[in-house]
């Protein structure tokens, strides 16, 4: 997986990084078909600038930092053509936020204990409920939230990408945070034994 | 002075993209420290950012 430098990189090297990076790359674009091609831009741009790779670096992180220029491309291109919008028409991010709250700011549903979740980890049930939460939440919540936690984007950066402001984008992450964490207690920690 | 519960989990969740100020964590601990739900709900956004990571990495 790792090369020190001068080591040839091999095709067959690069291919082996291809499951990682569709999974990667799938996390933030929800496209099929974009995702095979960010991920195919990505390894050609690799095989051409293998000269550039230096080996200070593991390759995957090397290729990692190539896919999310590729995925920025491809939300770019894809925002001009259709552009996300706002997920809810009528109720604002802070709003649903609010919801999750009582007058007096107290829990409305009281927060679970989870046990030991880190256990639910080497569970693959699990990871398919953590999928379908995923995929539950918003567009455009969604888009924030990977950014910031699969691409581990500052949030200045996503703010400057997608044109909003700082103050609006922690109120996304927020949102994408409690949504997230409400619909795996209802889905997989509700009655798992602790 | 003490933030509720909805405040703490804005600061819980901040906390993760942004460093706090010097009286934003006195508040969130002092609120911690009297409430179990939000002590719950802090390790449960940490285990968040760790299931994420974990299912990208496909560890």
């Amino acid at each position: 997986m790792s090369a020190d430098a001068g080591t040839a990189i091999t095709p067959e090297a690069l291919e082996a990084e291809r499951d990682y990076l569709l999974r990667y790359a799938s996390l933030q674009l929800r496209n099929p078909a974009q995702v095979e091609d960010a991920v195919q831009e990505t390894l050609l741009a690799a095989l051409e600038g293998l000269e550039r790779f230096s080996g200070r670096s593991t390759l995957r992180t090397w290729l990692t930092g190539i896919l999310k220029h590729k995925i920025i491309d491809h939300l770019r291109r894809s925002g001009r053509e259709r552009p996300l919008g706002s997920d809810d028409d009528e109720r604002t991010e802070t709003e649903i936020v609010d919801a999750l709250f009582a007058e007096d700011g107290h829990w409305r549903g009281f927060p679970a204990d989870w046990g030991s979740p880190a256990k639910s980890l080497e569970n693959s049930r699990f990871w398919k409920a953590f999928e379908l939460c995923l995929q539950r939440l918003p567009a455009r919540t969604a888009r924030v939230f990977t950014m910031r936690e699969v691409m581990e984007m500052s949030t200045d950066d996503i703010c400057q990408e997608l044109e909003i402001s700082t103050t609006n984008c922690w109120v996304m992450l927020h949102r994408a945070r409690l949504t997230l964490r409400e619909c795996l207690e209802m889905t997989w920690f509700d009655g798992q034994p602790s | 002075m003490i933030p509720n519960c909805k405040e703490t989990s804005q600061l819980l969740s901040q906390a993760q993209d942004r460093p706090l100020g010097f009286v934003e964590r006195l508040r969130m601990r002092l609120h911690l420290a009297i409430c179990d739900r939000c002590r719950r709900v802090s390790m449960q956004f940490d285990f968040l950012r760790a299931a994420v990571r974990h299912y990208r990495d496909g560890e």
